[in-house]
């Protein structure tokens, strides 16, 4: 077999430029600290790495545990299809967070600490645990793609005899961690600017988390689809894009009850960068919901997948608002990331979509499909399975 | 019996006197040129700042509920018995966590260094327990900032404020602001004009994430009845529905 250069293509030729520009900021972050590599400063400790990488990493992958609740715990199998795409990118995402995390740490190579020194009062803690443990049964929920690939039956079956448990637990510790990272910023009542300050913020974090894993769980099905020119699952998505305008609707209608409880509607009178970025992340989830709610609309694949992406950057925009531009005022200064800090957080999520891409192709990922009982597939039109 | 310190801003000359003695308690390199710095940073922990004419101290505040030890993941940061929150620099795995979360942005963290740590002032924790003043009070020529026992301390700036009302704005920061600190400002002027934070909450910090984090074992036993129930419903249902299409199957033969 002759050994092939790759064909340069537009896409390889960005990723390399990406990947490139990366490792130089990470040079720079080993060789000369964070002071070197970030914008950060004593005022303002938390930057993009954890706006980004650490909060909203967390986040999009949280479609792992919401279709494992879905498929396996609630019973409905028509969503199965998707479920190992989520579960493979929910195990991606940890393990990107973790390299996030990496570059974010004073001390990298203390990463352990929490799991040995304790503070159980620390939120902080708290999420070291859930996530090193979530990352742990994600991985188990990985590994019978991998047994099949190599056809190992015996490791196959002693995974499926754990398997309930594993993905009981993998539920709940989602739920705690997903909900902690909110609860991270309570602990800064008079920084964190009040359009997002809110005691519910765990429960702000956790309703979209789930909101989230069902876009991103569409955003990926569509790409994938036409990646590797699989046909679109359309009627099954087109149901879960149901399910995320009412998941969205209930977020946006906690929000507005906690605001109008806080009375804090008028400082959407003021000329200020947080009302305009706290429209755009309402505006972001709050037109999907409306226009899923239509069924013209889910059963255009164009039209689903906008609805998706618009979910999914309205998303982002929360978490950097709570996690970066809501904190500015309120730490009295302003913070605009260093170019290698964007660097990084590129290379880091293009390097997460050229993983997805190879394991999507070796592994049995999108093939589950096949192994299906008929009657899944009778359900072509958009009959629900879920009773919304 | 808890230690604190007193700082008169009224008395204060701004010589900065505290500023030197501090660096070198801490070792720390001191110079015009960082005499001249009006912020707290890794390299200075005390800073004077002037305000108009009057002066005022920056450092730590050492907090009797502090926000920085509860956030610590691996306890790094401890509130001591005696009074000072003190650092293990051996644990601290950078998270900056307790920086995000100080009311009063004290902690400084060492940017520059490939191996940082935090930095802040620990009121001179061995000096405390050797029963001595912090070594900016020994510094300090006309007794603005002073250091003593917590309960004493503050009778003795209720007395400077009784005896000499026009002289002071009445009341002291540090009792309430945060659930209590163990530094107290008296000063002549309302704090907000010595560049102190008013807006800061009246209780103890830790409180507002303990209320959520309390919440974890309930939301872990709760949970896994909860979907351990709906599991075995939805699933003993599925088996159900198969056994009865099986059996009409059969019927039909």
């Amino acid at each position: 077999m002759k050994l092939q250069f790759p064909k340069i293509t537009i896409w390889r030729a960005i990723f390399a430029g990406i990947m490139l520009s990366g490792l130089y900021a990470t040079y720079l972050r080993v060789m000369y600290g964070l002071g070197g590599s970030t914008n950060l400063s004593d005022k303002f400790p938390w930057g993009l790495w954890i706006g980004f990488d650490v909060m909203c990493g967390v986040g999009l992958a949280a479609g792992g545990f919401t279709l494992v609740a879905m498929v396996h715990i609630f019973n409905i199998k028509a969503y199965k299809p998707v479920l190992r795409p989520a579960i493979l990118t929910a195990f991606l995402g940890y393990v990107l967070v973790t390299v996030g995390l990496l570059f974010d740490l004073g001390r990298p190579d203390r990463l352990w600490h929490p799991l040995v020194m304790w503070n159980p009062h620390s939120v902080m803690f708290e999420v070291a645990w859930c996530v090193t443990l979530y990352s742990t049964v994600l991985f188990l929920e990985f590994l019978p793609m991998v047994f099949e690939k190599f056809g190992l039956h015996k490791p196959l079956e002693w995974i499926h005899k754990i398997s309930v448990p594993l993905m009981i637990l993998g539920v709940l510790l989602s739920t705690l961690h997903q909900s902690s990272l909110g609860t991270l910023f309570l602990i800064v009542p008079q920084k964190l600017y009040a359009l997002w300050y809110t005691p519910i913020l765990p429960l702000l974090f956790w309703v979209s988390a789930i909101a989230v894993g069902l876009a991103m769980t569409i955003f990926e099905s569509w790409h994938s689809s036409r990646a590797f020119g699989r046909a679109l699952e359309l009627p099954l998505l087109a149901s879960m894009g149901r399910v995320l305008a009412v998941v969205l609707s209930v977020y946006l209608w906690i929000r507005f009850l906690d605001m109008s409880h806080r009375h804090v509607f008028g400082l959407l009178g003021l000329n200020r960068t947080e009302t305009w970025l706290f429209g755009l992340e309402i505006a972001l989830m709050a037109i999907p919901a409306v226009l899923l709610f239509q069924a013209k609309v889910r059963m255009r694949p164009g039209a689903l997948y906008a609805c998706a992406v618009m979910v999914v950057f309205g998303f982002i925009t929360n978490r950097m608002n709570v996690g970066i531009t809501g904190l500015e005022a309120g730490s009295g200064t302003h913070y605009i990331p260093k170019w290698s800090e964007v660097a990084v957080t590129l290379s880091i999520v293009a390097a997460g979509f050229a993983i997805f891409h190879f394991v999507a192709q070796n592994f049995p990922v999108f093939e589950a499909a096949v192994h299906e009982p008929a009657h899944a597939k009778l359900q072509q039109t958009e009959e629900d399975p879920v009773a919304v | 019996m808890s230690k604190a310190m007193l700082y008169d801003s009224t008395l204060c000359i701004g010589c900065k006197a505290c500023e030197s003695g501090c660096a070198e308690r801490w070792g720390l390199p001191y110079n015009d040129k960082i005499a001249a710095e009006e912020t707290i940073s890794a390299h200075k922990l005390t800073a004077v700042e002037t305000h108009g004419e009057r002066y005022s101290r920056r450092l730590c505040m050492n907090c009797q509920q502090p926000a920085c030890a509860s956030v610590c993941p691996v306890g790094a940061l401890q509130k001591t018995a005696l009074g000072p929150v003190v650092y293990d620099a051996d644990k601290c795995m950078g998270c900056r966590y307790c920086m995000q979360a100080c009311p009063f942005q004290v902690p400084s963290y060492e940017w520059d260094k490939r191996l940082p740590k935090m930095r802040k002032c620990d009121m001179c924790s061995e000096r405390q327990i050797q029963g001595k003043p912090t070594a900016c009070a020994e510094a300090c020529p006309v007794g603005a900032t002073v250091c003593g026992e917590r309960d004493e301390l503050l009778a003795e700036a209720r007395k400077r404020i009784a005896e000499k009302p026009g002289g002071y704005f009445n009341k002291i920061y540090g009792v309430r602001e945060v659930g209590g600190t163990s530094v107290f400002y008296l000063s002549a002027v309302p704090f907000e004009q010595i560049g102190l934070r008013t807006n800061v909450p009246m209780e103890g910090l830790p409180e507002t994430t303990w209320r959520v984090l309390e919440l974890v074992p309930d939301i872990v036993s709760t949970g896994t009845v909860l979907l351990g129930g709906i599991w075995w419903i939805t699933n003993r249902r599925a088996e159900v529905a198969k056994a009865e299409v099986v059996k009409k199957e059969g019927r039909r033969r």
